[in-house]
């Protein structure tokens, strides 16, 4: 476990090149400098690289970590999580936040097994409905009404969370997918030994990636959150904006949530908790600003693979309690947003 | 929503639209954009007040007046920012109601707001494009193309840059040129521009008179704001004035004589000099003491301040004078500690003010009534007491207790000197008065025992009596020897307040007034001219009196004969009393 120099190297070579990039960016007709465009890399893909230090170290260090076996674990597992964080990305990246996912991908879950007695499609829509509707529900508090992101989803995070228990009798009900259903299968089965949750994932990221680097509404959600006065006097579909991401990180959820109940085969009610928070620290770890206006998707994958490498890992180191975790990606947290401010001042004063 | 009878959005060709209504004749030009009797009222302020005003195709229409006039509500009721209350607006004869500034600029009016509103985080191109990319034919952003057309649009105005770079990387003046590109690059039948040359370089300024000639010559009228008569004589075809949210004059800027037109704008008419006529501030000056309390030298700051330097004497009222934008307040807050310099140096008493900040100037005996008294100034939540020791607290309180009983005595002096009109010491700021608001206030900074007291618009925004005790009180702290620097829009009270007024222009000191020279006729000659009006002696005990024109000493920089006869003012001579 040595991540911390590892992600503090690139830094500190930025620190040495920023001097030499001085001259050049002086003069306004200039291209991007060389200290600029490492800057900017270590900005959009610093994480990638921590990443795959990471994995290097532990492939010699643990040899099972290495093994194909482990890795469809690790990406099963992060399959869920890097949905919900895909809406989750889109939302910070207007400036907001989305507190309610982890209800909402518990409510999706038990939502898909209670339809799926009456097959896939239900399954697949009866969560997406209700999900779609709280999300919808939030937008329209935050963008139209005004209210701040944090209450009106903390709000949604209680009332989703209350949903779900009426809903299963205080969980005494669980909800079970039939055996041998399309909608176990879409959970269960996989291609080329990879789980289908994990390129049902990844498909979703790609469009999600695709929509918002290359369509007037994901740069619309940038300038949202850059700057909302400037995105108004522009003319631009502010509130349109806001209450579609909360929509799609609703629909996400859900969505996720779905998923995941078909791989269980039930619908588990304690699940999804704190997951909001696990969302939000995989897409800061990615390189989105919390405050909005800047980020990827990208990024975001590879922050919630990070997190699913330590996870395995501290399993992986049978002496270590598996509390740890926590601890750990608290600690990335931490380093990253130390790193992001230190780059973007790097940036300014280039 | 747009109400039924309001026109679609789409703006007719300007070919196409009725013949020019307004008061100007001869003009073959078809009015674009008329505004009649517009009124908006925020709570508190009727910001606009019946104004009318037409542009024609083609034109620059220069909109002046000095701080809230209502140039920038009119302006936002044009571009869809506000609604306003009453009036209407026709584009092209056919009225119009814009519910956001996207329906204006669906209409063809696109404008540039004085702050930069760009994404920062944004690369260049994508800021120019933003709400209408070049799309490839899967219907996803081209970005190759969007950015050869950025560069070439930016190339256009003189900007190399390469457009992929993030906004925030470029300096301010060439976001102001982004801006301008992305407000130009779209159909527009009119563009607003907001004081759009604050932030720029002499070079840059040439490079944006070359584009609104560009824009005249196709037929685009262009409303253009700012505070530098240079640039309007310049660019501009037709000047409307506003004063007080009220239309005071439009007409050709050409045959304007430059100090007419300050003199509209500042509510003075150039004959009408009444010294110590109407105001409240004692008629013989005061003892000032000759060694400066507070030296300012060199004060710079990017596109704020160029070299500022003055001095503050015990016993005296300094004027700051200069239009909206030339620095008055910028240099109030630099002495403050409240704006970060470039250079330049302030000392008190002949000690340097080490860092700027505000709790070093406070330390140093530099107190600041600012200039916006609800966001900068009174908590009005918290009481008249609470309000007034605020600033006090550190000293009232041993240990971090805080003395009540001394806080008690405090206010009590404070509220019975100033005359402060509350129930009790008790009562909510809010619920107060704007004159006894203003009181309060200054009575945070008295009962600080500051040496130099800072006062910026200290009577804007309240009523007659009020105001007239403010002026009274002025006049007795300096005679109790504090030295005072009075910032104020309204001539007469500057003229009639200060012992001294420094004249500010563009960001930097161009004169000075002094004894006989202290009159409103020499402070809009001041004003209205590019050449410095006076130079004098920094010393008031020095001045020879009765000089028949301002200037006492003719510079050697070369402008001396516009300095001995300013053209455009005869008047100070006549005015003048040889005591």
């Amino acid at each position: 476990m040595n991540p911390t120099p590892s992600l503090t190297a690139p830094a500190t070579g930025v620190k040495g090149s920023a001097p030499g990039g001085t001259a050049g960016s002086d003069r306004p007709a200039s291209g991007l400098s060389a200290a600029e465009r490492v800057l900017s890399l270590v900005q959009r893909q610093g994480v990638l690289a921590v990443l795959l230090l990471v994995v290097v170290i532990a492939s010699f260090a643990y040899p099972t970590f290495a093994g194909l076996d482990n890795a469809r674990g690790v990406l099963i597992q992060a399959s869920f999580l890097a949905i919900v964080a895909l809406g989750m990305t889109l939302v910070i990246i207007t400036g907001g936040i989305d507190l309610s996912v982890g209800s909402v991908f518990a409510l999706g879950g038990v939502l898909a097994a209670w339809a799926s007695q009456w097959g896939l499609l239900p399954a697949l829509l009866v969560p997406l409905v209700v999900c779609g509707a709280i999300g919808t529900l939030n937008g329209l508090l935050i963008a139209r009404a005004g209210m701040a992101p944090f209450i009106v989803t903390l709000a949604s995070l209680l009332g989703a969370r209350g949903l779900l228990l009426a809903f299963t009798d205080e969980g005494a009900t669980t909800y079970l997918v039939p055996k041998g259903s399309a909608f176990a299968e879409l959970g269960q089965g996989s291609i080329g030994g990879f789980g289908h949750p994990i390129l049902v994932a990844l498909v979703l990221l790609g469009i999600g990636g695709l929509v918002l680097q290359r369509t007037s509404f994901g740069q619309t959600l940038f300038a949202v959150g850059g700057s909302g006065d400037a995105a108004t006097l522009m003319g631009l579909p502010v509130a349109r904006a806001k209450v579609t991401v909360y929509l799609l990180s609703g629909l996400l959820a859900g969505f996720a949530g779905a998923l995941n109940a078909a791989r269980l085969s039930s619908g588990v009610t304690i699940i999804g908790t704190g997951m909001e928070l696990d969302a939000i620290a995989a897409v800061v770890i990615g390189g989105t600003l919390l405050v909005g206006g800047a980020g990827s998707i990208s990024g975001t994958l590879w922050g919630v693979l990070l997190l699913a490498v330590i996870q395995n890992l501290i399993n992986q180191i049978g002496s270590l309690n598996s509390s740890y975790q926590s601890v750990v990606s608290g600690g990335f947290l931490i380093l990253v947003v130390v790193a992001q401010r230190y780059v973007s001042r790097s940036r300014r004063t280039l | 929503m747009a109400p039924p009878e309001a026109a679609p959005f789409e703006a007719a060709p300007p070919e196409a639209a009725t013949p020019a209504t307004s008061g100007a004749p001869s003009s073959a030009a078809p009015t674009v954009l008329e505004a009649h009797g517009v009124g908006k009222r925020f709570p508190g302020v009727v910001a606009l007040d019946d104004v009318s005003f037409s542009l024609r195709a083609g034109e620059v229409h220069a909109l002046v007046g000095e701080n809230g006039a209502g140039k920038s509500t009119l302006i936002k009721a044009l571009t869809g920012v506000h609604r306003p209350d009453s009036g209407e607006l026709l584009l092209s004869g056919r009225p119009v109601r814009f519910a956001r500034p996207s329906e204006a600029q669906a209409a063809g009016i696109s404008t540039i707001y004085q702050e930069v509103n760009l994404v920062p985080l944004m690369s260049v191109a994508r800021n120019i494009f933003l709400g209408r990319e070049p799309r490839n034919r899967f219907g996803l952003i081209d970005f190759p193309r969007m950015h050869a057309e950025a560069a070439a649009l930016l190339g256009g105005f003189g900007v190399t840059v390469d457009p992929r770079r993030p906004l925030d990387s470029l300096g301010i003046g060439t976001q102001q040129m982004v801006a301008l590109a992305r407000a130009v690059s779209v159909e527009a039948h009119v563009v607003v521009m907001d004081e759009p040359t604050s932030s720029l370089e002499p070079r840059e300024v040439e490079t944006l008179f070359r584009i609104i000639d560009d824009l005249r010559r196709r037929d685009i009228a262009v409303v253009y704001v700012s505070h530098r008569m240079d640039e309007l004589y310049r660019i501009c075809d037709r000047v409307t004035v506003l004063r007080d949210g009220r239309h005071i004059h439009t007409g050709p800027i050409g045959g304007l004589d430059r100090m007419r037109l300050v003199s509209m704008m500042l509510g003075r008419e150039i004959s009408e000099v009444r010294r110590h006529g109407m105001t409240s501030f004692g008629s013989e000056g005061h003892d000032v003491a000759r060694k400066p309390v507070l030296t300012a030298t060199g004060l710079a700051r990017r596109h704020q301040l160029d070299d500022v330097s003055l001095e503050l004497h015990p016993g005296e009222v300094l004027g700051l004078g200069g239009l909206l934008g030339s620095g008055r307040s910028e240099t109030a807050k630099a002495l403050a500690g409240a704006l970060a310099l470039d250079a330049g140096q302030v000392r008190v008493d002949g000690a340097p003010l080490g860092r700027f900040s505000s709790a070093g100037a406070i330390r140093a005996g530099i107190s600041l009534l600012p200039e916006d008294r609800k966001a900068e100034g009174i908590v009005p939540g918290l009481s008249v007491r609470e309000n007034i020791v605020l600033a006090a607290l550190p000293r009232l309180s041993r240990l971090g207790i805080v003395s009540r009983a001394r806080q008690d005595r405090v206010v009590d002096i404070f509220m019975k000197r100033l005359r402060i009109k509350a129930s009790s010491p008790e009562q909510k700021v809010g619920e107060l008065s704007g004159g006894n608001q203003q009181k309060v206030l200054l009575a945070r900074w008295l009962c600080l025992e500051p040496k130099v007291l800072l006062l910026d618009e200290p009577t804007r925004g309240i009523d007659v009596g009020a105001k007239a005790e403010v002026q009274a009180l002025i006049d007795e702290l300096a005679q109790e020897g504090l030295a005072v620097l009075l910032i104020s829009s309204d001539i007469e009270e500057l003229v009639e307040g200060s012992d001294r007024i420094v004249v500010l222009r563009s960001g930097g000191t161009v004169g000075e007034l002094v004894g006989e020279n202290v009159s409103e006729d020499a402070l809009l000659a001041a004003l209205a001219d590019h050449t410095t009006p006076t130079q004098d002696s920094p010393n008031p005990a020095d001045t020879t009196t009765g000089a028949p024109v301002p200037a006492a000493e003719p510079s050697a920089a070369g402008s001396a004969p516009a300095q001995a006869s300013p053209p455009a003012d005869p008047a100070p001579a006549a005015e003048e009393d040889p005591r």
